[in-house]
């Protein structure tokens, strides 16, 4: 599988071109997408144009950074200056934003290049791809598959192979899931080490935007790119990142790992199995592995569903036809804002909107939204007495390998129980890294998830590092054979 | 008891009213763009003030200052203070919701003093974002019936300063004295410009009545669109009286936000307490808490100048401590239109206060932006002419306005050329006297008859004059010369 790391190395030793490495990209994409539909929108033009300035910048003696000429996929609700952005919802159709996202301008300023919007959930809403407006993405390990969400479509990008590194968002889990939905690395660092600066909100308090990679040694590296202090976010932490690449050789001598039974209670047999392996090898590796019971973390998914959609019926108000994207015409402003809203928003986002201004309304607050705040105070708490025990945290990242297209889209609560066990990190603002680790009986990749305190990005690189290079294979998604499926 | 108090029996009003100042900073509250009114429309926008899609805020550090500075002025204490969003849809509201502060603002607990000696308590005085501006365009700019509405977003992330009083006003004059004694502190405070004709100080007013000796409140209204004291003490005199009928005919008061209409001279129901906005507040996840440090608040405190109140008291000091209250309202121009300065340096010169007091808070309060441009020492002087009696009342007037008018100008040199005066005269007659003595052969001319010299003599005057005086007036003289003699 590629790695970015190495590829930038060759393109700035100039053994390869920046352009070769991006049309081979663009030409994979071409051959592979049409079944899986991971892009909503592919930006050839500008990439090759990017690349081509790129070498020339090289060959002049210029260093563009560490992801030199790195092909990347962003998810569609990261603002690109010029460039369409839509979260998945026909309400945003047409929308170019006049500003690029602070972690778009990061990674072009060490050299990557941005080739295409990766397709995801309407507003980051749900666990599986299928709530988008450009329709699903599929797995690329079984396209009969969801590739897992909201991500998905930056998740199945790199597991295809189209593209070594691609950004997602993740609010309850909306990196990790699908990263381990799809075989990949999925990292959601700690809220606020990267600047949420243009990446459309979904929940504030609980949004962060982070790497899905096929290496963990390339999140590190691109986390060391993309985060560090933004004085345009006010959230974001004034601390300069750690050296994480570091981290991933480091090994886990000495370190106390606790396999958390409330993130694996309830979970597929073979996932369970899969992450008591995972404990084993780092056991193996030189780890003090132990059980740990938090209890409180019980109270994650309900807090969750009250706090989110809270924040989101907010957060989405702005959508009114007024400025930008969809307007539907109507004899007045109310009854436009109505008619815009109804026919642009797919279900999912109006269950979410509704759910969450019920949650905010007079009379109800308290016994909702100030109770949600409680639990998260409870879980955050709970948290904090683990981790004086123990360095770090594993768990599953999903209940199940990757389900069947369709099986979930009329159970809400079934598509909710998706980030039952990523959750909690959401609520507590703490980074968690979904590594692939094994199969499940379906022969699908599952993840194994490493949990760690706010800041302990560190950690959590060490223990991602062992895993990567303990785990059994995974068979690559047979490229080969993609092309000629039919497209739906 | 006077005849307004028996009309009204034994009610008494209760009065809070809610004042929005704008912030005279730079930028807005929580982006780069610059703050300025007047601007093309649109031009003053980003991502942030537009809430684009990703855009976050991030708070402006000099209205905060402004805010604690305001906060300090009246007596406030500054609290760790958080933002709230107040979620309603409208379309000059760019994000659908607005950034506020709401039940934990950086300013609480504070009171104004007033000129009358009475005191208002002040509840809070938060921060807050502006919104856009409407103009409804066809069907006479309603909202119902236009044909379409354009949208400015200029306004939209300015920053205010909402001041919420008790509920401690009891008449339209003491809401009147609340809002121009509040107007003074925040222009002194360097806060805000205080023009509401411009909207930069906008005023809600919340009343009910009850009996006399009653300790519980009535039912109360809410009155917006109050853009004037005028319209502030009519509106309470309307409302007041509106309310008093009801209750007299033995019906209720309904809660509900009021509009004031100018031109009917009335207010109207805007919407009832059912149908008020839900407004869904809850903390701005996108801003951090706000806790000043001390010693910030201590320097800010430290930094404000002289207070209104302060300005009265000295005026008053130097005027040798009169209280009487033709003269109390004098000073209150004066130090509202900041005139102090004329005032206090006519005295330092040796100017009756009296004089200078009455001068400057009518004639040049009649011009205030010229009168602050006022050189205080021509002022002084012109008051000490007219003291002496040099100039009569009618003609210092007219030189003062002439002063204003020009921008400045020395006293002398005006009433000379107006041929005021006592003054003037005792001048001119000594140009005059010389131009006899330096031209002999013509004045004796002029003596015996002939008319034509007058002419030359009257060039020669206007020449040693400078052109400074008045033709007409120097003819006259030599007549009155000639004929004397
Ligand atoms: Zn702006």
């Amino acid at each position: 599988m590629l790695v970015a790391g190495e590829l930038a190395g060759q393109i700035r030793r100039r053994e390869r071109s920046a352009r070769e490495v991006v049309t081979e990209a663009l030409d994979r994409v071409a051959g592979g997408d049409a079944a899986i539909r991971a892009f909503v929108r592919v930006c050839a033009d500008a990439a090759l144009a990017e690349a081509e300035a790129l070498d020339r910048r090289i060959a002049a003696g210029e260093d563009p950074g560490p992801l030199a000429g790195v092909p990347v996929a962003l998810k569609d609700n990261l603002c690109t200056k010029g460039l369409e952005t839509t979260c998945g919802s026909r309400i945003l159709e047409g929308w170019r934003p006049p500003y690029d996202a602070t972690v778009v301008e990061r990674l072009r300023s060490a050299g990557a290049i941005t080739i295409g919007k990766a397709n995801m959930d309407e507003f980051a809403m749900g666990s599986s791809t299928e709530n988008s407006a450009a329709g699903p993405t599929r797995n690329p390990h079984d396209l009969s598959r969801v590739p897992g969400g909201s991500s998905g479509g930056s998740a199945a990008a790199v597991a295809a192979g189209f593209v070594p590194v691609a950004l997602g968002s993740d609010t309850g889990g909306s990196i990790r899931q699908p990263a381990a939905l799809c075989g990949v690395v999925g990292v959601k660092p700690t809220y606020g080490l990267v600047s949420r600066y243009g990446l459309v909100a979904f929940a504030s308090s609980l949004d962060q935007i982070g790497p899905l990679t096929a290496s963990v040694g390339d999140a590190a590296l691109v986390l060391e790119v993309i985060g560090g202090h933004d004085p345009a976010d006010s959230t974001s932490i004034d601390a300069p990142v750690p050296r994480l690449s570091d981290a991933v050789e480091a090994g886990v001598e000495g370190l106390r790992v606790g396999v958390c039974l409330e993130l694996i209670d309830g979970v597929a047999r073979d996932v369970e199995a899969r992450v008591r392996e995972a404990a084993e090898a780092l056991s193996g590796a030189g780890a003090k592995v132990e059980d740990v019971s938090i209890p409180e973390l019980r109270y994650g998914l309900s807090a969750y569903y009250l706090i989110a959609p809270a924040e989101a019926s907010s957060n989405l108000a702005r959508y009114d036809g007024v400025r930008y994207g969809l307007r539907v015409d109507a004899p007045d402003a109310a009854a436009m804002n109505k008619a815009t809203r109804t026919a642009g928003f797919g279900a999912e986002v109006k269950r979410r909107i509704m759910l969450g201004t019920y949650a905010l309304s007079a009379g109800y607050y308290d016994a909702y939204y100030a109770q949600a705040q409680r639990a998260r105070t409870l879980v955050t708490r709970a948290f904090d007495r683990a981790y004086a025990q123990v360095d770090v945290l594993l768990g599953a990242t999903s209940p199940t390998t990757a389900f069947p297209l369709g099986a979930k889209v009329d159970d809400p609560l079934a598509m909710y129980l998706s980030d039952v066990c990523t959750i909690p990190s959401n609520l507590a603002g703490h980074p968690a890294m979904s590594v692939p680790f094994g199969t499940g009986d379906d022969g699908l990749p599952v993840g194994v998830q490493v949990l760690a305190p706010a800041l302990g990005e560190k950690e959590l690189f060490r223990v991602g590092g062992v895993l990567e290079s303990l785990a059994p294979p995974i068979a690559l998604p047979a490229l080969g054979a993609l092309g000629s499926v039919e497209r739906t | 008891m006077t005849p307004a108090a028996h009309d009204s029996g034994a009610w008494e009003w209760v009065v809070g009213l809610e004042v929005h100042c704008e912030l005279q900073t730079a930028t807005k509250l929580f982006c780069g763009c610059r703050n300025r009114f007047g601007d093309e429309p649109n031009t003053n926008i980003c991502p942030v003030c537009l809430g684009l899609p990703g855009s976050l805020p991030v708070l402006n550090r000099q209205a905060v200052e402004l805010a604690m500075r305001i906060g300090a002025a009246l007596h406030c204490s500054v609290r760790p203070s958080i933002f709230h969003r107040k979620n309603y849809f409208y379309p000059d509201m760019p994000k659908d919701y607005q950034i506020s502060q709401y039940d934990e603002p950086i300013n609480v607990g504070g009171f104004l003093e007033l000129p009358d000696g009475s005191r208002v308590g002040i509840v809070r005085a938060h921060l807050e974002e502006d919104t856009g501006k409407t103009t409804h365009v066809g069907g006479g700019g309603r909202v119902g019936s236009s044909e379409y509405s354009l949208v400015d977003y200029n306004r939209a992330g300015v920053p205010l300063v909402e001041i919420v009083s008790e509920p401690d006003i009891r008449s339209a004059e003491q809401a009147r004295l609340y809002v121009s004694e509040l107007r003074g502190i925040l222009v002194a405070t360097g806060a805000s410009d205080g023009r509401m004709e411009e909207g930069s100080m906008r005023v809600d007013a919340n009343i009910s009545v009850r009996r006399v000796g009653s300790e519980q409140f009535g039912t109360r209204c809410e009155i917006k669109n109050l853009n004037s004291l005028r319209s502030l003490g009519r509106a309470l005199e309307y409302e007041a009286r509106r309310q008093i009928e009801l209750l007299e005919a033995g019906e209720t008061v309904v809660q509900e936000t009021r509009h004031w209409d100018e031109e009917a001279n009335r207010t109207t129901a805007m919407r009832s307490k059912e149908e008020a906005f839900d407004y869904r507040y809850f903390p701005e996840p996108d801003l951090v808490p706000l806790d000043p440090d001390p010693a910030w608040q201590r320097a800010v405190a430290a930094s404000l100048g002289p207070m209104p109140a302060d300005r009265r008291a000295r005026i008053l000091e130097v005027l040798g401590g009169t209280e009487a209250s033709a003269q109390r309202d004098q000073v209150g121009v004066v130090v509202n239109q900041a005139l102090d300065d004329l005032v206090l340096t006519a005295v330092d010169h040796g100017a009756p206060g009296s004089l200078a007091l009455a001068r400057a808070a009518n004639e040049a309060a009649a011009n205030p932006e010229a009168a602050r441009r006022l050189d205080p020492k021509a002022f002084a002087q012109l008051i000490l002419f007219e003291a002496s009696g040099k100039l009569s009342s009618t003609q210092s007037k007219e030189v003062l306005g002439e002063l204003l008018v020009r921008g400045g100008g020395d006293p002398e040199a005006i009433a000379r050329a107006k041929g005021f005066e006592a003054l003037a005269a005792d001048a001119l007659a000594a140009v005059i006297d010389e131009v006899i003595k330096a031209n002999p052969a013509e004045w004796d001319s002029y003596l015996g008859g002939n008319d034509k010299v007058a002419g030359a003599l009257i060039g020669k005057v206007m020449a040693a004059t400078k052109g400074q005086a008045d033709g007409k007036v120097v003819a006259a003289e030599l007549r009155r010369l000639r004929s004397s003699s």
